[in-house]
């Protein structure tokens, strides 16, 4: 009986060891880039542009750019994966074809991200003549993001209860008037929680706009969606591989990778204080 | 009215056709560019000689047998610290932890799940990379272990969440029967609910292995991508993702050189897809027995 209760002890703090270790890992990333980065960011290094071959002044341009990619991301994925989404759940019967459907779309999320960077190059940038711009980066990674936006949004509408659907049709709605009366308005905010999970995602990849867009410098900002463009990811790989004078510039790439993360975690943060408002709406 | 309903409808349906056609698309593509690399290069030579020289004066050599050796070397790194530590991760959250601490832990893996492959390549290089160079004496840091440790970071957050829902999901009356029967806590996750989510928990991990071996940007950044057959996990690794990200960027449009790039590429794609279905296929196996 002793015996028993030693091992359970025992291979409880094994497995507390293992969340030790898991919140460590979390922990040493935060501290080694924020107690890094921190005394570099300013205001200043928010809004100017880089200065002396990219060894003084800011990031504003990195910051535009990333936010007018992951803009365009967001104006392809939400459409097409929401309407995928209410397709599975609301109209769909469970056969060969939502079967092919489903597994495409568990695949897809499964495609490694240099795969859609050649995948844009090919289909954006070359045979619809685009070229490497925000447009083609955009395309590229609203694919990528596609599947995630179709699973977080099926999961939202899953929520929904049948009656509210039945008591639509039993009232003579057709399928599509009881879906956007009765089934969207309360599914929308857990669409949206899933998406913006998504699109901070898309934020911080680097491999698919590699090759479709993103530039080593620009001087302007981008006027139109046919201008390449700088992005924070690629911004802080080339600070730090790629600059010219690596030393000088790596406390600018900790503040880079600070604002990066600073910016993927507050959409995080967004997603998940909406989520905990439905929930709490949901109990009431 | 019956129209525009049936119009929404198909229009609907056609958005779903469209995730399918991507998918297809995708996979045709690859082909499609990757075909015109064999007019010159032996496909046997191409899978198995580890050699990869493009830009030779000499011969050019395509071989992609180093980076495969390079990326398995990796993946297989970062998958034995990432498997034991995510699935314990997952049975001390669904087992034995208390919901309030469930409320704290669950977050950490959230964020962790958010922080973006660059900077945790970015660490490898200023954190990660000195530490083993100091431990093993070497020049610079950057290797094979660097790259397995961090992308074992980057597989936790999917191996565990991904567990802990298959962990969670086993029936309370399993776990109820075993604790009736007089068995420990203990015992009871590790030889009841553990075996019961099995197939689910190895689904998980087949999960992670997918991203790992497609991940990019941390073994460009932090395992130095030298081109050549590594002999052990100190020396530098050049995966199939990296080899495409540093040469994409520099090769000629319609050269042999860029079309052998996409082969790689199709490579990687039908590596993932494989392993991608063989999770599907271990999960289903596991749905079925239970339902």
């Amino acid at each position: 009986m002793n015996k028993k209760k030693v091992t359970e002890q025992l291979g409880f703090w094994v497995l507390r060891l293992c969340v030790g270790i898991t919140g460590l890992i979390l922990l040493i990333i935060l501290f080694d880039i924020v107690t890094k980065g921190i005394g570099k960011v300013s205001w200043r290094f928010l809004v100017e542009s880089p200065r002396n071959g990219m060894t003084e002044g800011g990031i504003f341009p990195a910051i535009v750019g990333t936010f007018l990619v992951t803009m365009l991301t967001a104006v392809f994925a939400v459409p097409l994966g929401m309407g995928c989404a209410v397709y599975l759940n609301e109209y769909a019967d469970d056969n060969v074809f939502t079967r092919i459907i489903r597994m495409s779309i568990r695949n897809l999320s499964g495609v490694p991200s240099i795969v859609y960077g050649l995948f844009g190059v090919v289909l954006f940038v070359q045979m619809m003549r685009i070229g490497t711009c925000v447009l083609a980066a955009g395309l590229t990674l609203g694919l990528m993001t596609l599947p995630w936006v179709i699973t977080a949004s099926e999961e939202a509408l899953k929520n929904v209860p049948q009656s509210y659907r039945n008591g639509a049709l039993a009232l003579g709605a057709t399928r599509w008037q009881a879906i956007r009366s009765n089934v969207l308005p309360y599914s929308i905010s857990g669409m949206l929680t899933g998406t913006i999970l998504g699109l901070a995602r898309a934020a911080g990849e680097t491999a698919p706009i590699l090759f479709t867009g993103a530039a080593f410098f620009l001087p302007f900002l981008p006027k139109s969606p046919f201008e390449q463009f700088m992005a924070l990811p690629y911004h802080l790989y080339i600070m730090v591989t790629q600059h010219h004078s690596l030393e000088t510039a790596r406390p600018i790439a900790y503040a880079t990778a600070l604002v990066l993360i600073a910016l993927i975690c507050s959409m995080n943060m967004f997603a998940v204080i909406l989520r905990y408002k439905l929930r709490k709406q949901k109990k009431e | 009215m019956k129209i525009k309903e049936n119009l929404i409808h198909g229009l609907f349906m056609f958005n779903a056709l469209l995730v399918v056609l991507v998918l297809i698309g995708i996979f045709a593509l690859l082909v499609n560019t990757s075909i015109p690399a064999f007019r010159e290069i032996d496909i046997k030579e191409f899978l198995f000689k580890a050699a990869w020289n493009p830009t030779s004066y000499v011969k050019e050599t395509y071989g992609i047998g180093s980076m495969l050796v390079s990326s398995v070397m990796v993946t297989a790194g970062a998958l034995l610290f990432a498997v034991p530590i995510g699935i314990g991760t997952a049975a001390y959250l669904s087992d034995v932890a208390s919901p309030g601490v469930r409320e704290m832990v669950k977050p950490i893996i959230e964020i962790l799940a958010g922080i973006p492959s660059v900077v945790i390549g970015f660490l490898g290089i200023v954190f990660v990379g000195p530490i083993i160079s100091r431990t093993f004496g070497l020049p610079n840091g950057l290797n094979a272990v660097n790259g397995s440790i961090l992308l074992g970071v980057m597989a936790l957050p999917t191996i565990i969440s991904l567990s802990e829902d298959a962990l969670s999901s086993v029936s309370k009356t399993y776990s109820d029967a075993s604790l009736a029967l007089g068995a420990s806590r203990w015992q009871t996750v590790i030889r009841v609910k553990l075996p019961a989510a099995l197939s689910g928990v190895i689904a998980a991990c087949m999960l992670g292995m997918g991203r790992v071996i497609g991940e990019t940007m941390i073994v460009l950044m932090a395992t130095g991508c030298a081109p050549a057959m590594p002999k052990n996990f100190l020396d530098s690794v050049r995966t199939m993702t990296s080899t495409i990200a540093i040469e994409l960027g520099e090769v000629p449009y319609y050269t042999t050189h860029y079309y052998a790039l996409f082969a790689v590429g199709l490579v990687l794609f039908i590596i993932t897809f494989c392993i991608n279905m063989a999770s599907d296929m271990v999960l289903h196996k596991y749905q079925g027995k239970r339902g």
